[in-house]
């Protein structure tokens, strides 16, 4: 009995063996939020990193025959915690990180990266960020070893804006943000940006409340709604959008809302009926964005991980970026993959995405779309179960949310 | 309406901290884990939603706590007291981040979809053409309500006045036959029950989530302290005193070179602070108030004792 069992287990130990070494794998850390207010943000993404890499790249034949594969590290969302974190990976041999949120936590990952890779040159680390949108990180703080894959504050507003110029209902805007370096430059570019294409709209308000820290929104939309405002923007997301939007519904304001995170993460499933026709959000992809193999892909996702809704098509177009740059290169040595990424074009689901060279920002379609009633034609699916979905008022060529930079970068 | 939503807002710091100030007034334990507890009764509450319903789950949930509470009393708090003050507040400290990892490990690190009632969900009145939603309302009953039944239940009855001699003269109340240790348990039981029934009506109300333990947990301290270490009447006022300044500095939109402007001092144009508005400052007026309470009466507003 025990004979057998020291037997299985040897066997066991050898089909591990032979698994690991028949398949080394290449790894990379997703170091964002996995605990405190935004664990849910993070839980999300590394699901659909995970899962992307399965479907896209490791069913498909892998990375010149090794596994893609990526590992969570928590960085609490914190600048601070964000750099041990990413000591803890490079001394577990990762060479790769990803990161989203907070784009605090993303300058203190462009920093640590810089730094390290000017003092290891033969250990380089490359950052892909999926989704801190700092306008900076390609911008003045660019990096050789930085690409961005979301669109940026800049782009997104621009779009935003150039829609908002054709509506002339929209008279009065107020903007309201979380107090950090996003909710800054989402207001920043918003009044800038409405100033020069709508003079005739008036901003009646602008209020910045402490991240992930407010639980009663109540008395914002009290200041909201005595500010006679028919449209308010923000680039709030997580539960500060959720709360927002809750705040509003149970105070019957009617004004809309542009929102840059409003299409996923709990946010619908907290608007429910109150965002008909009042939500609206700009992103790269929604479920009802006609598409060859999205859509599938969103199916089965969903169905895999109740609870969790597919959300992020641009981490599906990293996760197909990085691999094919790596089979380019026929390397997995992080300067040569940066190359590789350069100036890709990548025919994606919703068109091309570009990886423009000049400051490793990606150009790709966008979509403006409103939170409507599921009518299974142009609304065909809802989101998270609410019976409501996103129906798009306008997609956004890749051209037109195209922006000079004010990068100069430094090669290795 | 700032002054309805600064109201309700204050109501639910009442609740939550009525609890805390009760336990420390009988029993002299500062309980760190305190939010934590709202945080269970959260958590039950939502559970026992998905099976039963909301209604049983608002009578249950907190009984739920409390008895959690009594056993945290019994086996564990009860031992270190043994070793004086540092060690129960060690004990309280280390207790809130077990709860958070249970909860983590039980329910996973993201909100859980706890929903409203349907029967509560809808309008209550319109005022100056802004809703005023049912659910805000019965939040409001159920603090005032509680309340008054804990008033009654510490000043007109038979356990309330046995409670309070304990509090004073334990070794006298034990000589006349009662047994201080069970009514301690049942104080700490009754507290965190308190915490429960906060965190099954502000649970829905606002997100369910690990989270939500940490993000009240500094607040509800600064309620006791401001209203007074041990005094319940204390922290009703500080709690709505709180939620009053909160909303209504939310509401204000002048900036600190005008506060400035007034008593006549310009700040520099263009500088950072110049710029900050007091809705900026709005989350940290509370712990201004706080110093400034420790500084001027540190006892609190209606704190009985000087400790």
């Amino acid at each position: 009995m025990k004979n057998k069992f020291v037997q299985r287990l040897a066997l066991a130990a050898s089909t591990l063996l032979i698994g690991g070494s028949a398949f080394a794998q290449v790894k990379i850390a997703y170091i964002d939020p996995l605990s405190g207010p935004f664990a849910n943000v993070g839980d999300a993404g590394l699901k659909g990193f995970k899962e992307a890499a399965e479907i896209l790249v490791n069913q498909k034949g892998g990375i010149m025959g090794q596994k893609l594969e990526f590992v969570g590290f928590d960085n609490k969302g914190s600048p601070q915690e964000t750099q041990l974190q990413l000591k803890a990976a490079i001394d577990q041999g990762f060479r790769f990180v990803t990161l989203g949120n907070g784009s605090g936590a993303a300058h203190s990952l462009i920093d640590a990266v810089n730094k390290w890779n000017a003092r290891n040159p033969d250990k380089t680390v490359l950052f892909f960020n999926y989704a801190a949108v700092d306008p900076t990180l390609t911008g003045e703080k660019c990096s050789f070893w930085h690409f961005r894959f979301d669109a940026n504050t800049e782009m997104k507003m621009e779009a935003i804006t150039n829609f908002m110029e054709t509506d002339k209902k929209i008279k009065k805007v107020f903007i309201i943000g979380q107090d950090y370096a996003h909710g800054h430059q989402v207001a920043k570019a918003a009044k800038e940006m409405l100033a020069k294409k709508r003079k005739d709209i008036k901003i009646v308000g602008e209020d910045l409340h402490p991240i992930g820290r407010v639980k009663d929104f109540a008395p914002y939309i009290a200041k909201i709604k005595a500010s006679g405002a028919d449209t308010v923007i923000t680039g709030n997301w997580g539960n500060d959008l959720s709360l927002l939007v809750k705040a509003a519904k149970d105070a019957g304001l009617t004004a809309r809302f542009f929102t840059y995170y409003a299409g996923g993460l709990g946010t619908p499933q907290a608007m429910g009926a109150s965002g008909e026709n009042k939500v609206i959000q700009l992103t790269e992809w929604h479920m009802n964005v006609p598409t060859k193999n999205t859509e599938k892909f969103a199916l089965d996702f969903n169905k895999k991980y109740p609870g969790v809704w597919f959300y992020y098509l641009r981490v599906n177009n990293m996760v197909q970026m990085v691999a094919q740059a790596m089979n380019t290169a026929k390397s997995t040595d992080p300067k040569a993959v940066a190359l590789a990424l350069e100036d890709m074009r990548m025919p994606v689901d919703t068109g091309e995405v570009w990886m423009r060279k000049s400051d490793h920002q990606a150009m790709q379609p966008l979509y403006i779309s409103i939170f409507a009633k599921k009518d299974g034609k142009t609304v065909k699916h809802d989101s998270e179960g609410t019976g409501y979905g996103w129906k798009t008022l306008a997609s956004v060529s890749q051209r037109d949310s195209q922006l000079p930079t004010a990068c100069i970068m430094e090669r290795p | 309406m700032s002054l309805l939503n600064g109201i309700t807002y204050g109501l639910l710091l009442f609740m939550l901290s009525s609890g805390l100030t009760l336990i420390f007034s009988m029993m002299g334990i500062l309980n760190f884990a305190h939010a934590s507890f709202y945080m269970l009764g959260a958590y039950f509450a939502y559970q026992i939603s998905t099976w039963i319903g909301f209604w049983p789950g608002l009578l249950v949930a907190p009984l739920m706590v409390g008895v959690v509470g009594a056993a945290v009393e019994r086996y564990g708090l009860r031992r270190a007291h043994r070793f004086g003050h540092v060690a129960e507040l060690l004990f309280t400290f280390g207790l809130a981040f077990l709860v958070e990892e249970i909860v983590h490990l039980i329910w996973g690190k993201v909100a859980v979809d706890y929903r409203i009632p349907v029967e509560l969900d809808g309008t209550l009145f319109t005022l100056f053409d802004t809703s005023f939603p049912i659910y805000k309302g019965f939040m409001m009953l159920i603090s005032v309500g509680m309340l008054v039944a804990l008033y009654m239940l510490l000043t007109r009855t038979r356990i309330g006045l046995i409670i309070q001699a304990a509090l004073t003269k334990p070794d006298m109340v034990e000589a006349l036959g009662h047994n201080v240790p069970r009514i301690f348990m049942l104080v700490f039981g009754g507290g965190t029950a308190l915490a429960g029934l906060a965190g099954v009506i502000g649970g829905n109300a606002f997100v369910t989530e690990p989270g939500m333990a940490a993000a009240v947990g500094s607040i509800v301290f600064v309620v006791v302290v401001v209203g007074g270490l041990g005094s319940l009447g204390g922290a009703f006022v500080a709690s709505l005193l709180i939620g009053c300044i909160q909303t209504f500095s939310i509401a204000l939109t002048i900036s600190i070179t005008d506060v400035f402007a007034v008593i006549g001092v310009t700040l520099p144009e263009g500088s950072q602070v110049a710029r900050l508005t007091i809705t900026q400052l709005a989350p940290v007026l509370p712990y201004l108030l706080m110093v400034g309470i420790l500084i001027f009466r540190p006892r609190g507003l209606m704190g009985a004792r000087e400790s």
